[in-house]
């Protein structure tokens, strides 16, 4: 049996831990992708008035609270039958964009380009983001910290916090904008888009430049074909806030498109009694275990898979990157896993535009930015694409607003049975004969790095590397090798 | 300190969001000055199977661990043991170490009504057979095994003693950098204390000055606009007048009530007592039953009281069955 442990698999969640086991000839068994904790914030939510529960269910996630609030003020509008005014609408959009930006960036700069600026056989104590802003220079750097910080200040003006932000309530946002505002974010925009430009020329100059980069990226052992989910809007284009949530099948055909009321007809999660954490799939196709295909109701949700289930990007720029990544990569859908750092990009870059967007937008300073509930609160449910995956809150109240259901379906959750098939894939890969490579390590990093899993940007950041150790047991269980890469 | 002279730093989460690790993030470029003069042994070091490394450790190898999340599984406590032995200076970093947070509301339930609605009650789950996570399971290939989730949501002090408290959810980046400079300086108060904040009220720091006016009905955040003034004396619960300082006053910087994220004002006990003993002084009442059906409007009093605070207050928890 081998036993390899990886931290960052979630934040949603807690920590996270894979257990490969051997057979007797010492290849790949099976592999568990294993989440040890629980909150219970469905259960203890309970009671808590509904409009708090935008700044209670961001405690869920610290690395994407934004997330949560809008999904939770979005169900929050929903039970109690309220309009938020267009203002309200565009304000809370444009946190969510300027949110965008700066979770994208510390990602792909600080978790995923390591690998490929270093190489993913950089020693461990380089391959970080200290290693790279070595590599890449201060300056460039210095620009990351810069941006990041610029977009977390427009987080920080329109919700209070930067982290778990507070300004969303039922009925639109708390603080309106004015024109001294208005002109520092659309400074800043500019700046952001820029930066978007700039991530995607140096994924082009460094990654796609690179043949052996490029092997690895369509190599099989990082590719799985299965289906992809991701919110549209009325254009199919890719939406974060609003719209409808679209699954495309394996080949790329639209499999459904519902509405957030609709979840419960699409999506359904599957127990296991080795972990904490539910495993969503597809009601139409159904549960077939921890395989992919068209037959099997395995779906993700990331970067890739909203690019893949949307027609296009409603940005110029975007739009362009969008054309140019499906040209360089062969066709739709795209399959390959690491190909989600490209696409991510691209949606950093749409996140930029979209801001520059709204802060031109001339209702953006309306002072009107809420409704007063009059309605009797219900029941509602409210979608928002987090960066990690299509998020699901759903909310029955009684008649005074006191919560007494709640159901999450949060980002990283919907991507647990393709990272655990995956994290398989490339386990098998570099495990034969009872052989365990160095090279093991990081790969099977890699293989859930893609998909972002929740904790990443915590773990993986400067200026460590993320612990790991696997241990090679025989079928006997028995160990027979140990390899650690752990700091110190 | 290191052979290079440089801080050995741990920082490590237990029952948490991830909040206080982006916290640590929003240092920006300071987080160069940071790795500068400390080396971050790890961050996090979380699992099991790495108590071994740790494990190997001398005992107070680490000079400084920030200790973020609550305890809320076996696994928690145990490594919660362990980094007190490993570290000179144990910090409860943030909220839920310091008093539980919003994941010690679940001390209002138990841990089997949790597992009951989340893996068999909720609407989206397709569990036919009844399965709950067990601690230990035999799959085919051998046994998986997973922490035991505890009844009870605990602060970090309430396993082991603890240094210093770092309050806040999550601690605001100049109170993160005002402590590692102390740190740093080696000009750190009495054990005990609670650092990265100040000895004033959240209400000091606010935009509105509080005119303590009566209040005849309380009102909910999104049942009123509000004026662009004090929150409180306009009937919305706030609490700053319950809480410590140390925050910057943001949320009421977005028109919208405090709702206690740095623990109670200093010198106060009991946070919610607090915030309650504030609206009962408050209070525009001709007699007691026109008070009582004033305050009994208020919903949820217990969570939104105790918001952050439920583990480390007198309330604790909801008595268990």
């Amino acid at each position: 049996m081998q036993k390899i442990s990886i931290d960052p698999i979630t934040r949603l969640e807690g920590h996270g831990r894979i257990d490969i086991f051997l057979d007797d000839d010492g290849n790949v068994a099976n592999a568990y992708m294993v989440v040890p904790e629980l909150r219970g914030f469905e259960k203890f939510c309970e009671g808590r008035p509904v409009e708090e529960l935008p700044r209670i269910t961001p405690r869920i996630c610290g690395v994407c609270p934004e997330a949560h609030h809008m999904a939770s003020a979005k169900a929050c509008d929903a039970v109690y039958h309220v309009e938020v005014p267009p203002a309200g609408k565009k304000l809370r959009d444009l946190l969510y964009s300027a949110f965008y930006v700066a979770d994208h960036t510390v990602h792909f700069y600080i978790l995923g380009a390591p690998d490929f600026v270093l190489g993913p056989d950089a020693p461990p104590a380089e391959r970080n983001i200290l290693g790279l802003v070595h590599k890449v220079g201060l300056e460039i750097g210095g620009r990351v910290i810069n941006c990041r910080g610029m977009a977390m200040d427009i987080v920080g003006m329109l919700g209070g916090k930067t982290i778990h932000p507070v300004g969303a309530l039922p009925g639109g946002v708390s603080k309106a904008i004015d024109e001294d505002e208005r002109a520092q974010i659309e400074a800043w925009g500019h700046e952001l888009v820029d930066f978007g430009l700039f991530g995607l020329q140096l994924f082009q100059d460094v990654v796609m430049a690179n043949q052996a980069y490029v092997d690895m990226i369509l190599s099989d052992t990082f590719t799985t074909p299965m289906y992809y989910m991701g919110l549209v809007d009325e254009n199919n284009h890719v939406n974060f806030y609003d719209g409808k949530v679209r699954v495309v099948d394996p080949e790329g055909n639209e499999f459904v498109k519902y509405a957030p009321d609709e979840y419960l007809d699409v999506v359904a999660e599957h127990v296991e009694p080795w972990t904490y954490l539910k495993f969503p799939y597809l009601k139409g196709v159904g549960w077939k275990g921890f395989v992919t295909g068209k037959d099997s109701g395995v779906y993700q949700a990331t970067p890739l898979s909203r690019l893949n289930a949307a027609d296009g990007m409603a940005t110029p720029r975007a739009q362009e990157a969008y054309e140019q990544f499906y040209e360089t990569m062969g066709g739709k859908p795209v399959h390959g896993t690491l190909a989600t750092h490209w696409a991510r990009l691209i949606e950093l870059l749409y996140s930029a535009e979209h801001v520059v967007e709204l802060a031109t937008d001339p209702q953006i300073t309306d002072p009107h930015v809420r409704n007063i509930p009059t309605e009797t609160p219900d029941e509602g449910v409210g979608i928002v694409e987090a960066p990690r995956g299509t998020l699901t809150h759903h909310y029955i109240t009684d008649e005074k607003g006191l919560v007494q259901k709640c159901n999450l379906i949060v980002g990283t959750t919907n991507n647990y049975a393709p990272m655990s098939i995956s994290i398989k894939k490339a386990a098998e890969a570099f495990i034969k004969d009872g052989q365990v490579t160095e090279g093991l390590l990081n790969r099977v990093e890699m293989a859930f790095r893609s998909y972002d899993p929740c904790l990443g940007c915590a773990t993986h950041t400067l200026p460590g590397q993320m612990p790991l150790e696997v241990l090679v047991r025989d079928s006997s269980g028995d160990v027979v090798e140990r390899l650690t890469r752990f700091v110190e | 300190m290191g052979e290079n002279g440089k801080l050995k730093l741990g920082l490590y989460w237990a029952a948490s969001c991830g909040g206080c690790e982006i916290a640590i993030v929003e240092l920006r470029e300071k987080i160069l000055d940071l790795d500068a003069a400390a080396d971050i042994l790890f961050w996090p070091c979380a699992m099991d199977f790495k108590y071994k490394d740790v494990e190997a450790m001398p005992d107070g190898h680490i000079d400084v661990c920030l200790f973020n999340g609550a305890i809320r599984s076996s696994e928690n406590e145990e490594i919660a043991h362990l980094l007190r032995e490993k570290s000179k200076v144990l910090v409860a970093f943030g909220s839920c170490a310091h008093e539980g947070c919003i994941p010690g509301l679940a001390n209002l339930f138990d841990r089997q009504s949790i597992l009951d609605r989340v893996f068999l009650e909720e609407p989206s789950v397709d569990n036919p057979k009844g399965l709950l996570p067990q601690t230990s399971y035999h799959v085919p290939e051998g046994e998986i095994e997973i922490p035991y989730l505890y009844n009870t949501v605990k602060t970090l002090g309430q396993v082991e003693d603890v240094d210093y408290f770092v309050p806040g959810c999550p601690p605001q980046a100049p109170q993160i950098w005002a402590v590692v400079e102390a740190i740093l300086g080696g000009n750190l108060p009495p054990k005990g204390s609670v650092v990265g904040a100040n000895e004033k009220t959240v209400c000091d720091e606010c935009q509105y000055k509080r005119e303590e006016k009566r209040v005849k009905k309380f009102y909910r955040p999104h049942e009123i606009i509000p004026e662009n003034r004090c929150l409180f004396d306009q009937g919305i619960i706030c609490a700053g007048p319950a809480t410590r300082g140390g925050c910057g006053a943001l949320c009421t910087s977005v028109g919208m009530p405090c709702r206690g994220c740095y623990g109670p004002a200093p010198g106060v006990v009991d946070q919610g007592a607090s915030l309650l003993s504030a609206i009962a002084s408050v209070v525009d009442a001709d007699n007691e039953d026109e008070a009582a059906r004033i305050v009994g409007e208020i919903v949820d009093p217990v969570g939104t009281f105790y918001r952050f605070g439920l583990p480390a207050s007198l309330l604790h928890r909801r008595k268990l069955e």
